[in-house]
């Protein structure tokens, strides 16, 4: 998808001018969504070091709160978002899994960097990672890297603002 | 001391070391015989003081099984390295958890990965894997079909 496209037409539906003010026509569905995309807030979550970029995405450089990720909570109840920043092991995969159940519908999931996506450096000969989170939990993104520069992350998260947009998360 | 004055120190206290040279620490390789009395002269011997085991590391050498023990003094500031070499069939050393007490965690973590066993150890079960893990997964011949993709 093409990010550099999005966000400019931002709200979906159209203001139709009228004495005094005006009337908005638009689709619920489809503001319901755009609201939820601007305002996702990530799980502090991270098992090694992709949370490293990811606090350095969160921190002044880079700053995700300009895209609405502001409010980052170390309780799953209140978070909207989990990004998977690290290697899951066998023993750590029923945490994960607990931790996305204990989230409020709706919930959206960001794989980040090689570990997560497929067990990347760890798949071969190893006897303890798991080879993808996608094995315990559903993932709406997948980003590339090991790990991943903090512009990856970033366009991961809006690439997941625009699949919610679309409604197809 | 200084590496000449500790390997002078350890040749007291052992009857025949041997010594490897090259690496960045006095480094002396025993068997595991005299483990006991050895271990607690490193402890306590006059001018040694070894009171700070900072590291306990095995290693599978296919051959054998060896352990390394890394041992500073926080008086002297010098630091002595000691190698064990274990059979590989049968890997079993006495504890030294009672001289150092952080040997207590090291030594069950060795004992969960490499199987190595630790006579007189307080409490040797599984620490990272599971307690019911079957096999030493950090062994050169470890096999597991079910976790493992091998390459």
């Amino acid at each position: 998808m093409d990010v550099s496209q999005q966000n400019k037409s931002g709200f979906p539906g159209e203001v139709h001018p009228t004495a005094g003010g005006g009337i908005l026509v638009t689709k619920l569905d489809e503001v319901i969504n755009w609201a939820r995309s601007n305002s996702l807030w990530p799980l502090v979550f991270g098992t090694s070091c992709c949370a490293i970029e990811m606090m350095s995405t969160a921190a002044a450089k880079y700053d995700w709160s300009r895209f609405g990720f502001e409010v980052a909570r170390a309780t799953p109840r209140q978070a909207d978002v989990i990004i998977i920043a690290g290697t899951i092991v066998n023993k750590m995969a029923p945490v994960l899994k607990r931790l996305y159940d204990q989230m409020a519908d709706p919930k959206y999931v960001i794989a980040m960097g090689a570990c997560a996506t497929s067990g990347g450096p760890f798949f071969y000969n190893t006897y303890s990672v798991v080879k993808g989170a996608d094995h315990v939990i559903p993932v709406d993104v997948y980003v590339a890297g090991c790990p991943p520069r903090p512009e990856a992350l970033l366009h991961a998260m809006i690439a997941l603002q625009e699949k919610i947009r679309r409604g197809a998360s | 001391m200084n590496k000449e004055e500790l390997k002078t120190r350890l040749q007291e206290l052992l009857p025949s070391p041997a010594f490897e040279e090259g690496a960045e620490w006095t480094t002396v390789v025993t068997d595991p015989a005299g483990w006991e009395g050895f271990a607690w002269d490193l402890r306590g011997a006059e001018g040694l003081d070894l009171d700070y085991l900072f590291c306990v590391t095995a290693i599978d050498w296919k051959t054998h099984f060896m352990m390394v023990y890394h041992l500073t003094s926080t008086v002297y500031r010098h630091t002595v390295v000691v190698k064990v070499k274990l059979d590989h069939d049968d890997p079993v050393i006495r504890t030294v958890s009672d001289i150092w007490r952080t040997a207590e965690f090291h030594e069950r973590e060795a004992f969960d990965l490499f199987g190595v066993v630790f006579t007189g150890h307080p409490d040797l079960r599984r620490l990272f894997m599971t307690d019911d893990w079957k096999g030493w997964p950090l062994r050169k011949d470890y096999e597991d079909p079910v976790n493992m993709i091998k390459l």
